[in-house]
């Protein structure tokens, strides 16, 4: 870290350091751009990365943190940026450098209001064009009558602004078209069956060849990261089963992580156990799903039917734990809710006896099948270097040759002690990112078969204090949710609840990439490179 | 399923005595008893979700709870061919219109099923700036039914509850939920469209 | 083996000498009678199919299927029905409404009219003419201009792109279609209905075509599977890709008809591969078994036919619930690339077979 350093004071002598569990590095807004290429084409430095951008309100002035890692030498690091003007705030974009970054500079404009001088499309992302305000800015007025409910079709523009940097230093707003007037557009979504949830395209066709997608978020956006903001960190923890409804318990493990690390809790190691068999046992069940949803996608309707058996097998087993099928709410600041149940051990064994079998039966019915291979071999290929510059991370990303687990890169919990190995294929195809999933359920049987026979004796929950107040700071941790990695960035101002509460959902990165690796292709390949990449709405949105 | 098993909703008990009350023509009734028959037992739901509780609505399909044993699984994409919908899901500002515009686009005879409590009220999310605190504000609903998500044989009473409603209905004449529909529109009204 | 011939004569001659009508009366009220009869039967076979096709979805998924409404869940598609018939048939603003109006009509058209030729049984055909399989292949090509129309005049998009992998769909595979009853014709050396039946009277064509009667019938099959829009070809309604593709602005009995005319084509489609492959009307009759033959005689005619066609249907209702779907440019490659080709191979095949007379 400390070369790190070095290097960038070096260049930029007007940065300044913040040491955290991450370096940060503090530049001014006019030397960003020219320290973020640094950043990532330095040869020691290659922060090729992305991972968010949290848009910030300190009250006095806004700003974002960037977070970056190296693909390469695994570090990281945090930069911040911040803008005086609160009537117009403007930030340069780096949307050139990462291209995943113009979709993060949209949500943070749909926040906060701040500009990214350069970045081509600056829409706002998740709420209405018409919408009032920026929701996230701690002077937001949140009354109903400021936005209220409408019923009358959404106002939609062919249009997008940019701001541009004129040689002598004037920035100029312009009007971009979206869509030529010529443009066959066919509308997919927000109702649509094979969007998973409430995802628009806007598609440009030329015959049924794609020339162009246009995603559409927001059809579930839900203001989640807003409501934490009023609420204490116990009551933060259900909204995670919320988002990615399929791994709630990676997300719950997350956010307990972060506050626990903030707030200096050791767990025990049953707890520590207990979290990552629930971690595997939901990873088995999305994939699960993921394989259903997305064979019923292509039209092989009997394979959801098969697939969710062994779901429904998982969700006995969480249910006698954790009281539920879906929304566990089982991850708790200190440990877990409850205690196992008792014949969990003995259930969880049956489950693994069945898998493989289930899994050859599978791969029998729908892998092995020559339209299968014909319509998902080399349909929609996404490169490593495209997967890491669109941050697409997760089973799409490992399917794209980048070895980006996070259980691997940066252990957490107890998974740096366990055996189990890391699924990479190199083709980037859609049928990659399938098989990825299918070994990934192998891997997952594998883990839990090493701990389900040693549990350790121990509490399930160490005595927290009821009233838990956080010391002065940020966190930002992440882990590996079963669609890829998800990020919470925690800053407290020393009170009961979060100042800032910003989760990082894998499927944003997902849609985000759905135009890129579409174009060219048939409108029949939309749906199957859409079901590959298996974002789940609610999370993207949250 | 015989309208007798599942005796145990006073409001719908409460409708029938209403609508029982001035009795009714023979033909028209047993033409009635005929349509309703077929029309209580053949409820086609639109495919739509939009989160958790869509989840628990495909496991609703799937071959534990398979609700194609009432005759249900047939799930139209297209809201013109389907009867109800179940609005799985939170339902944002932004999402509202679309939701309205798919009600309006269903055919005749029409219901719709709030379903979870997000859908009967914001649920979890009442203090968000987006999330629209209950979708009775949008459509008329038939059934309201609770649960962060309901789980599968809920939504099975649920639509058995709407299979009574649709029993006890008159389809000519009488007195029928068709006109505080009317109503709820003409309180509700759209731009150009009239109602 | 009972031959239906005599109960239509017989009715002939109440008419005509009994009642003392004259010959277009009783013309008339024949065929008055019997399209009430093609009506019922129609609708009845509808019926059945779709509630057969909910439980076999149902087994192959392992679920129950129907079984709520009536013993095994019978009555189902009896209460679809009702209910379909009460829906709001809802009119558009901005389509054309007549063609709008008459699409369902022509799909339906075209699978009522192809009934009038299938062999249901000894004796018991409608018309019996001499290029019935002529004329079926030509109606049924009359369900396609429908399917475009509904697409077109919808004024949707998804309906657009629907009705175009339709045009596309359809246009190709009647190719195959054509060829492979064409084969078959050769082979049978007649395209009258009645005849090809009779022809198999000592060995079903699939039996004594062998070779290329069994490439023929694989192909028939699956080009019959894309005929009938259903999976793996079931591009124009692809659920996830195009809603519910042509017929998505249809509401209400219009609808039904699509719905209907769907199922009714699978059968078509089953029936003529059972008339030219599987021996029609005609009961299993092996040479030499005389026995076993006089035993097969003693089931009726009618129950021939519907079985195979039904049993057929199950092949064609197996394919679907197995297999994805495939891709617009996958489907046309394989009909063009693939099935047109050996196709054309087959028929010289066939000749080749018929003219050294190889075949049993």
């Amino acid at each position: 870290m400390a070369e790190i350093k070095d290097t960038i004071a070096r260049l930029f002598p007007e940065a300044t350091f913040e040491d955290g569990d991450t370096l940060l590095v503090n530049i001014p807004d006019k030397r960003w751009h020219d320290l973020a290429s640094t950043l990532r084409d330095n040869s020691e430095l290659k922060f090729d990365f992305l991972v968010t951008i949290v848009g910030m309100d300190w009250a006095d002035k806004l700003g974002c943190y960037y977070y970056l890692t190296s693909t390469e030498y695994n570090t990281h690091i945090s930069v911040k940026v911040t803008t005086e003007d609160k009537e117009h705030p403007m930030l340069h974009s780096v949307h050139d450098l990462w291209q995943i970054a113009g979709i993060f500079e949209r949500e943070v404009y749909d926040f906060f209001g701040i500009v990214f001088i350069g970045n081509p499309d600056m829409r706002r992302l998740f709420l209405d064009i018409d919408w009032k305000g920026f929701p996230l800015r701690k002077d937001f007025d949140e009354s109903e009558e400021n936005n209220p409910v409408s019923v009358e079709s959404e106002r939609q523009s062919d249009f997008t602004d940019t701001w541009v940097e004129l040689p002598d230093g004037e920035v100029e707003k312009r009007q971009v078209r979206v869509f030529q007037p010529e443009d066959f557009v066919v509308n997919i979504g927000p109702q649509h069956p094979a969007t998973h949830g409430v995802l628009r395209f806007r598609t440009a066709i030329d015959g049924e060849t794609i020339k162009k997608i246009d995603v559409y978020m927001g059809y579930i956006h839900r203001g989640i990261e807003k409501i934490c903001e009023k609420l204490t960190y116990p009551q933060t923890l259900h909204f995670m089963d919320r988002m990615d409804y399929f791994s709630g318990h990676p997300y719950h493990h997350c956010l307990c992580m972060t506050i626990e690390e903030a707030a200096g809790i050791e767990i025990s190691r049953r707890a520590q156990v207990i979290r990552v068999i629930m971690d595997e046992l939901s990873r088995i069940a999305s994939h699960c799903l993921f394989i259903g949803t997305f064979c019923m996608d292509l039209g092989a309707t009997t394979m959801l039917f098969y697939t969710l058996r062994v779901r429904e097998q998982i969700l006995d087993i969480m249910e006698k734990t954790c009281g539920a099928r879906m929304t566990f709410n089982y991850g708790a600041i200190g440990g877990v809710m409850q205690d196992l149940a008792p014949d969990f051990v003995q259930d969880v064994k049956a489950l693994l006896e069945v898998l493989p079998r289930n899994i050859k039966e599978y791969n029998k019915l729908f892998t092995g099948n020559v339209i299968t291979k014909n319509r998902m071999e080399g349909v929609g290929v996404l490169s490593k270097e495209d997967a890491i510059s669109w941050s697409v991370t997760g089973p799409s990303g490992r399917a794209s040759g980048w070895a980006c687990d996070v259980r691997k890169t940066d252990p957490y919990s107890i998974y740096g002690e366990l055996d189990f190995e890391q699924v990479v294929k190199t083709e980037g195809d859609s049928m990659a990112r399938f098989k990825v999933r299918m070994e990934e359920m192998e891997q997952s049987a594998r883990i839990i078969s090493q701990l389900i026979d040693n549990i350790p004796d121990g509490e399930y929950c160490v005595k927290v204090p009821k009233v838990l107040k956080l010391p002065a700071g940020h966190w930002f941790r992440t882990v590996e949710g079963c669609r890829g990695t998800f990020g919470v960035f925690l800053e407290s101002d020393g009170t009961t609840s979060p100042y800032r509460l910003k989760l990082v959902p894998p499927s944003l990165t997902a849609a985000a990439v759905v135009d890129h690796i579409t174009r060219g292709n048939k409108i029949a390949d939309l749906i199957t490179i859409g079901g590959s990449l298996d974002y789940i709405v609610p999370d993207m949105d949250r | 399923m015989p309208y007798d098993a599942w005796k145990d909703n006073e409001y719908i008990e409460k409708l029938v005595k209403e609508l029982q009350a001035n009795g009714t023509n023979v033909v028209v009734g047993s033409l009635d008893k005929l349509i309703n028959w077929g029309r209580s037992n053949s409820i086609w739901p639109l495919t739509f979700a939009t989160s958790c509780c869509g989840i628990e609505f495909v496991s609703l399909g799937a071959a534990r709870y398979d609700m194609a044993r009432f005759g249900w699984e047939v799930a139209r994409s297209s809201p013109r061919q389907a009867d109800f919908m179940m609005v799985a899901g939170t339902i944002v500002k932004r999402m509202a219109p679309v939701m309205r515009r798919l009600y309006d686009q269903l055919a005749e005879p029409k219901y719709v099923i709030a379903c979870g409590a997000c859908a009967v009220s914001g649920g979890p999310f009442k203090k968000s700036y987006h999330v629209v605190m209950g979708i009775d504000q949008i459509v008329p609903v038939d059934v309201f039914l609770p649960g962060c998500p309901p789980r599968p044989e809920a939504m099975i009473y649920a639509i058995m509850q709407l299979s009574r409603k649709m029993k006890v209905e008159k389809f000519f004449g009488g007195v029928n939920r068709k006109e505080n529909q009317k109503e709820f529109l003409k309180a509700h009204p759209i731009q150009d469209v009239e109602n | 083996m009972f031959d239906f011939s005599l109960l239509t004569d017989w009715i002939d001659n109440l008419l005509e000498n009994t009642l003392g009508m004259p010959e277009w009366l009783a013309t008339t009220v024949e065929c008055v009678l019997v399209g009430l009869l093609l009506l019922t039967v129609y609708a009845v076979l509808a019926l059945f199919y779709i509630w057969y096709e909910r439980k076999l979805c149902a087994a192959f998924q392992c679920r129950l299927g129907p079984d709520r409404v009536g013993r095994w869940g019978l009555l189902q598609s009896f209460a679809d029905m009702f209910k379909m018939l009460i829906k709001e048939l809802i009119s558009l603003n901005h389509v054309d409404k007549f063609l709008f109006a008459l699409a369902p009509y022509l799909v339906i058209l075209a699978s009522m009219i192809a009934f009038a030729v299938l062999p249901w049984g000894n004796g018991l055909q409608i018309i019996n003419f001499n290029i019935g399989i002529f004329f079926l292949i030509a109606v049924s090509s009359i369900g396609v201009l429908g399917i475009l129309l509904a697409g077109w005049s919808s004024n949707n998009k998804f309906t657009l792109i629907g009705a175009m992998r339709s045009g596309a769909q359809m246009v190709s595979y009647e190719l195959s279609i054509g060829l492979s009853v064409l084969t078959m014709v050769a082979f049978a050396g007649t395209m009258n209905v009645v005849e090809i039946v009779e022809a198999q009277n000592n060995l079903w064509f699939i039996f004594s075509g062998h070779i290329p009667a069994i490439i023929a019938f694989i192909i028939y099959m699956i080009a019959g599977t894309a005929e009938t829009n259903r999976g793996p070809f079931d591009l124009p309604e692809a659920e996830s890709e195009l809603t519910a593709g042509y017929h998505t602005e249809y509401s209400g009995m219009h609808f039904g008809f699509f719905y209907l005319a769907e199922y009714l084509n699978l059968f078509i489609v089953s029936g003529v591969a059972t008339l030219l492959f599987l021996g029609g009307w005609m009961p299993l009759h092996i040479p030499g078994w005389e026995g076993f033959n006089d035993i097969m005689n003693y089931i009726p005619s009618v129950v021939w036919f519907i079985g195979k066609a039904i049993l057929l249907s199950f092949v064609i209702i197996w394919f679907k619930w197995t297999f994805p779907r495939l891709r617009i440019d996958q489907m046309l490659s394989l009909e063009w690339k693939y099935l047109l080709p050996i196709n054309l191979f087959n028929l010289v095949l066939m000749v080749l077979i018929i003219v050294y007379n190889f075949h049993f």
